[in-house]
């Protein structure tokens, strides 16, 4: 803030604090009674009067404690423009120290499980229970609270991983973040053909459907969606596609819903978390996920 | 409306208006209160359709019960005690019915509009930009009819309840026009012109002066009438009228940053909320003393008036609210409270407990003046009414203190190792039945506003007619 703008916060301040005080004490000083008095203004609007009471002093007083208390407090804090306040207080600083006395505080607790693999901390009851805390507070949100998911939002307790259940592979997804990109094949393929792939993706994974529509739909699949999901179906880890040949179903497995999935396309995100938790605690959350699917 | 009611020098027929629709809004309102709560409790009472979704029918609720109660029972007290502690008839003719209409429309609007999810999203101040339009047009008038009927005053001072009135009708319209300012991108989407942090800044000035204007100076306007006239008794203190009047408005305008403490807002103008904040519980506690102490002599008729009782109780809330808001915008008590239900507890201390109460006695005292009755068509009823809103509001605000604070503490718990010890979901679940107490209590007080309507239609359809005399009296 320039000075000007500093002096002028200041000055609208004060004149503030310091008007209402003198009107206080001038309003005070002028009193003609001390005591409660019967005697009016004298004027009278619609049968009301006015008695010309003085203030009552425990509200004087305590109008005046207050104005002391906020005269003090902005000369210790920070107030009147730069003015940064004579006890040096930010609240980025009191931030900063509470995060320092955290780290110091809990980082040992945390350093300690940093050297064990994840496999090894399945074994480790405290530090999957730190896990299951940072889960229940950073991942529960989508992926509920026993980690089984929701409608796009994947089940963590099953076998059926997107990009794979390996400890690594999990601690990427948590560090880094996925997206999950299904393109819109609606305007390639025609709503028949739409119908038709969904037709054969269905029995992918051995449900009953119109044949017919089935066989036209599988030439569809075999020149556009291949690359991803596989000749087979069985999908492909390394992009995040989904197997269609069993029967999870991020999206929703029936007819509509896979029609709906492949005329409009989805888009998946999981957020990165390198930014949010430290790589100790990513650590931990990951062990956690690992032991979902690994009793 | 029977020509018989007609009042020789003042308008009445704008002001009947306004109360009625105050009793019909304030129904509207709370029920759509009761229904969002009961949401909280039962989630299935969405039905899963968007309309009634949470998201939509809350500012649908706030701003019916704010704008729409609480702006009709502005509009309807202030044109009354305008005229007659001028002794003047409303200034600018057709002007006033056209607010009245206008303001019915703005209503109208919000209802359809809200609940179609078509909102600007700033908190109290959702309505789009057409509709943003309108209040400003309307609030134009308005001050140009209050103000207006103050310049033709056949009185030689302006009653202290008008001054309040006035700053009440000024700073709505300036802080209604800043806040409002956006880019319309279609008819019924626009952006706010002013960035982030900035925004969020200019939004609770807006909405903490809404608080401190539209619900605090007003409704101090109004109590400075119904209170003296009800009890019959003079102003306890015009010094302290003065002093808590300047000050109040000249401190309320600081303190919006202390809804914002803890943001990216600046240190400095953190530390300024906090401490305009605490300076202003002098001023706000100034109206809740000269409104008790007027009763002083006269606490006898509590006893028998449950229409001054709705008046004092109001003023007993409206002393707890203003004390609980100054402590919670101390950073230390709002790094517990803030987010919390204690928040919407403390809004209802002041939204039902002062707010509604103080609006509802003083329409109780408005309808039999303004159809020509000799009193409401049940003053038992009325008394019952009194019961069911403090109850309700006493188990409003008591559910949402021990949420809050639950809440407050289940956030802020840490293991040992430094993990949260609750995830958000478990202290949802542990707030379970505060939710049912704070439904029950809504419960009681829409009852209680059931119960008015019944009895306002009964005095206007039937209650004796006052007598010749009486109405003169009234007259004078």
């Amino acid at each position: 803030m320039s000075a000007f703008w500093s002096a002028w916060v200041t000055v609208i301040t004060l004149a503030v604090i310091l008007g209402c005080t003198w009107l206080l004490l001038a309003t005070r000083k002028s009193e003609p009674h001390k005591e409660a008095t019967e005697e009016t203004l004298g004027h009278e609007f619609d049968g009301i009067e006015e008695y010309d009471n003085p203030l009552p002093s425990w509200w004087f007083q305590m109008f005046l404690a207050t104005v002391v208390f906020g005269l003090v407090y902005l000369v210790m804090y920070p107030g009147f423009g730069n003015f940064q306040g004579l006890l040096g207080w930010s609240s980025t600083g009191q931030w900063e120290e509470e995060m320092q006395h955290a780290e110091e505080t809990y980082k040992p607790l945390f350093a300690k499980y940093a050297t064990l693999s994840v496999e090894e901390l399945q074994n480790e009851e405290a530090g999957l229970k730190m896990g299951q805390r940072m889960f229940a507070n950073n991942c529960s949100l989508c992926h509920g609270s026993t980690g089984t998911g929701a409608y796009g939002f994947p089940n963590l307790t099953d076998s059926d991983w997107l990009y794979g259940g390996d400890a690594a592979t999990i601690k990427a997804s948590i560090t880094n973040g996925r997206n999950g990109g299904m393109p819109p094949w609606g305007a390639v393929l025609g709503e028949e053909g739409v119908r038709d792939v969904t037709s054969y993706v269905l029995s992918l994974s051995g449900q009953q459907v119109d044949a017919d529509s089935a066989a036209k739909g599988k030439t569809q699949y075999q020149a556009l969606c291949t690359a991803c999901h596989g000749a087979d179906g069985t999908g492909l880890q390394a992009l995040g596609a989904p197997n269609l040949t069993d029967d999870t179903w991020l999206y929703g497995g029936s007819f509509e819903k896979v029609a709906h999935t492949i005329r409009n396309g989805r888009n998946g995100v999981m957020p990165a978390h390198k930014t949010l938790l430290s790589e100790d605690k990513i650590h931990l959350i990951t062990a956690y996920v690992y032991s979902l699917s690994n009793k | 409306m029977s020509t018989a009611t007609e009042h020789p020098t003042y308008n009445y027929k704008v002001v009947r208006q306004f109360a009625i629709m105050t009793v019909i809004w304030g129904i509207v309102g709370m029920t759509v209160g009761v229904l969002i709560a009961a949401q909280l409790v039962w989630p299935a009472l969405n039905f899963d359709i968007p309309w009634l979704t949470y998201g939509r029918l809350r500012p649908l609720h706030t701003n019916a019960v704010i704008f729409a109660f609480g702006g009709c029972a502005l509009f309807a007290t202030s044109y009354y005690v305008v005229q007659r502690t001028c002794q003047t008839r409303l200034f600018g003719g057709g002007l006033a019915a056209f607010t009245f209409w206008g303001w019915q429309a703005v209503i109208v609007a919000a209802a359809i509009t809200l609940p179609l999810g078509l909102t600007s999203s700033k908190e109290y101040a959702e309505l789009e930009w057409p509709i943003d339009l309108l209040i400003a047009v309307v609030w134009v008038c308005y001050a140009i009819v209050f103000l207006g009927t103050v310049k033709m005053r056949k009185t030689s001072h302006i009653y202290v309840g008008n001054w309040f009135y006035m700053a009440f009708i000024i700073t709505v319209a300036v802080l209604h026009i800043v806040n409002s300012a956006a880019m319309p991108v279609t008819l019924w989407k626009s952006y706010s012109v002013y960035p982030g942090a900035v925004d969020a800044m200019v939004q609770w000035w807006y909405g903490h002066n809404a608080v401190g204007f539209f619900l605090t100076a007003g409704f101090l306007g109004m109590m400075y009438y119904f209170v003296p006239k009800q009890a019959e008794r003079p102003i306890y203190s015009y010094r302290l009228s003065i002093v808590h009047f300047w000050a109040l408005i000249a401190t309320y305008m600081w303190a919006g940053g202390h809804h914002l403490h803890y943001t990216a807002l600046p240190d400095w103008t953190q530390s300024l909320a906090m401490v305009m904040s605490l300076i202003l519980l002098a001023p706000s506690w100034g109206g809740m003393i000269n409104g008790m102490m007027t009763l002083s002599g006269a606490w006898h008729k509590l006893r028998t008036d449950p229409v001054l009782r709705f008046l004092v109780v109001s003023l007993s809330f409206y002393g707890m609210s203003t004390f609980e808001g100054p402590m919670m915008s101390i950073k230390t008590v709002n790094a517990l409270s803030h987010y919390t239900d204690w928040t919407v507890g403390h809004v209802h201390a002041g939204a039902l407990g002062w707010v509604a109460m103080i609006s509802i006695g003083a329409v109780y005292h408005m309808i039999p003046r303004l159809f020509g009755k000799a009193q409401m068509y049940s003053v038992g009823l009325i008394n019952t009414h009194f019961w069911l809103a403090t109850i309700g509001t006493v188990l409003y605000i008591c559910s949402m203190w021990v949420n809050g604070i639950l809440q407050g503490l289940m956030w802020r718990a840490v293991n040992e190792d430094g993990t949260l010890t609750y995830s958000f979901v478990e202290a949802l679940e542990a707030s379970h039945p505060g939710f049912f107490v704070r439904w029950l209590g809504g419960v009681f007080f829409l009852t209680g506003m059931v119960l008015m309507a019944f009895n306002v239609w009964q005095t206007v359809r039937k209650g004796s007619t006052a007598p010749a005399a009486d109405a003169a009296a009234q007259a004078a």
